[in-house]
């Protein structure tokens, strides 16, 4: 797996760090009840397909990006920024 | 038919023409008073339990694929109960007493070997942590024993002792520790569960899970629908999926686990062997090759095959940790679907679908579970109460905060 880095281009797997899931987004405030953080903190879709995700490019531009990726095959679909991210790109 | 010496020597007589099938490859009836979903180690076992020990044998185990196709015939085949925690110890120590008598209790040769898993330290407080984890096995009453660098070095002379940056301080081996064969499992436990009566129905994927009023009462397959009293999932690395036909979400994300197999080699390594300063445990099989795995890919993934940067990080941990093995060929390498749960600890449980059981978050350690795992969930389902060496595997301690985190990772599934 390569991931194409929109700073630095085509890029082996070992310079990148993962974090997960990019579509659980913290509670905040008074939203941020016992039940609504149970969910950020511990429940996830778990797709077999596409899954947007966090990747940290930490061998290279040290940027955050939004990866578009199947989980089936592998193929990435499309990789931007973290901070261009549209929500629900993987949808 | 029973297995023993005297069948063999009467059937190499014959040619061995009658040996017959070990189970029946059965086709779905309309109703059950259970139905299992998942033909790996855990389904099987569970059903043979059922029927074994609950008197629930009106049982189908329904298998997308072959019987074992999933983890059970994936693994590393490591057995070992040597956990620090008290929600833990119990649980894997009771399944490595039902080892001890499975092969008897199944007539099926499983292979079980009590070769002793050696966990090699590397620093003081590595030393010291391990103290503490043998001395809690030690009170939970399961064999623990600090060996000092001499005993190992006499034992396994060709490791790398003084490796500049992790030399070797010390293990903590678990003698009653070992391997068993994979495949063997399954088939005994099909087998097994198949003589008392439980339907095993292979190529029949599970595509929904019918619920009335808050009750399941059947699944939907590929080879049509089945009713059931009862549902319970054993489907490891697809447990998300699964529940999600139920309207659950899980804390649980499905990650790839490669593993390797060497050429065959003469004996070499008579027992399990960790690094302790990477991801890296190493035995050798019957038949010579060595058998060894490291850590998961560490991305979400259902594809059962990884990538070579972890190819990468197995290999030198290996080098790092016995410099001779430069010389061995890698022989086969695949991957399995394992489920890893967000505090590394398993579920086995019933969800908020009632007649809807639950086993599922194994992670790295399931094989070892299996005739446990089995059990405990035979007991839910047929007492609808958990087994007491269970009874921490519930699936809210997530939301409860009654976390079981082994490796204090924190809810990060791919750090456990
Ligand atoms: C490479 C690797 C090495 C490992 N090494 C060890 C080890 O050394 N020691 C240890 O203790 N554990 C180890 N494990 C973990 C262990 O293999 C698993 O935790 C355990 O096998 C899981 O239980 P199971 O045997 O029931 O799973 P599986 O064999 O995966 O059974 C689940 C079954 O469910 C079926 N299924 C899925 N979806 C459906 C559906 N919709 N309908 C019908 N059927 C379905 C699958 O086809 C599969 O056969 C390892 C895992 C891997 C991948
Ligand atoms: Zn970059």
């Amino acid at each position: 797996m390569r991931i194409a880095c929109p700073h630095c281009g085509l890029r082996d797997l070992q310079e990148f760090t993962y974090l997960g899931d990019a579509s659980p987004s913290r509670p905040d405030g008074l939203a941020a009840t016992e039940s609504a953080m149970f969910d950020y903190v511990y429940l996830r879709e778990n797709p077999r397909g596409l899954l947007e995700e966090l990747w940290f490019h930490n061998a290279g531009c040290r940027a955050w990006l939004a990866v578009c990726r199947d989980t089936l095959t592998h193929t990435i679909q499309s990789v931007v920024p973290a901070n261009k991210r549209k929500k629900g790109a993987a949808a | 038919m029973r297995y023993s010496g005297f069948s063999l020597i009467a059937q190499s007589l014959k040619g061995h023409a009658g040996w017959g099938p070990a189970w029946r490859d059965a086709s779905p009836k309309s109703t059950y008073d259970v139905v299992i979903i998942g033909g790996g180690g855990h389904g099987l076992a569970t059903a043979y339990y059922l029927a074994s020990r609950y008197g629930v044998s009106n049982v189908a185990v329904i298998e997308k694929g072959y019987i074992g196709s999933g983890n059970a015939g994936r693994n590393t085949t490591i057995i070992r109960s040597n956990y620090l925690l008290s929600e833990n110890i119990p649980f894997f120590e009771s399944s490595m007493k039902l080892w001890e008598g499975l092969e008897q209790e199944l007539n099926y040769n499983a292979m079980v070997s009590q070769r002793g898993a050696l966990l090699l330290c590397h620093s003081d407080a590595q030393r010291d942590a391990f103290a503490r984890r043998g001395n809690a096995m030690r009170l939970a009453g399961v064999d623990a024993e600090i060996m000092e660098v001499e005993q190992i070095r006499a034992m396994l002379p060709f490791l790398d002792y003084e490796n500049a940056r992790f030399p070797i301080r010390g293990g903590l081996m678990q003698w009653r520790a070992g391997t068993a064969r994979h495949d063997a499992v399954v088939w005994g436990y099909a087998r097994a569960a198949d003589a008392r009566g439980v339907d095993i129905v292979q190529n029949c994927e599970v595509t929904g899970i019918s619920v009335e009023n808050g009750r399941v009462v059947g699944v939907d397959t590929t080879r049509g629908q089945i009713k059931a009293k009862k549902v319970a999932l054993a489907v490891a690395g697809n447990s998300s999926r699964v529940a999600a036909m139920a309207g659950l979400r899980l804390p649980i994300e499905s990650h790839v686990l490669q593993a390797f197999v060497s050429e065959g080699l003469k004996p070499l390594l008579n027992c399990v062997l960790t690094f302790g300063a990477g991801h890296l445990y190493i035995s050798q099989s019957d038949k010579g090759g060595l058998v060894f795995g490291g850590g998961i890919d560490g991305y979400n993934s259902y594809a059962q095959r990884g990538n070579l940067p972890t190819i990468e990080d197995v290999m030198e941990a290996a080098m790092g940790l016995w410099p001779a093995l430069g010389r061995v060929r890698v022989l086969r390498h695949w991957g399995g679907i394992m489920d890893m749960s967000m505090d590394g600890s398993p579920i086995i449980d019933h969800t908020s679908v009632q007649g809807l059981y639950i086993n599922a978050g194994w992670c790295y350690g399931g094989f070892k579970a299996t005739p446990a795992s089995g059990m405990c969930l035979a007991h839910l389902v047929a007492k609808d109460e958990p087994h007491p060496v269970a009874a921490a595997y519930r699936l809210d301690r997530f939301a409860t905060g009654r976390l079981i985190d082994e490796r204090g990772m924190g809810a990060q599934p791919n750090l456990h």
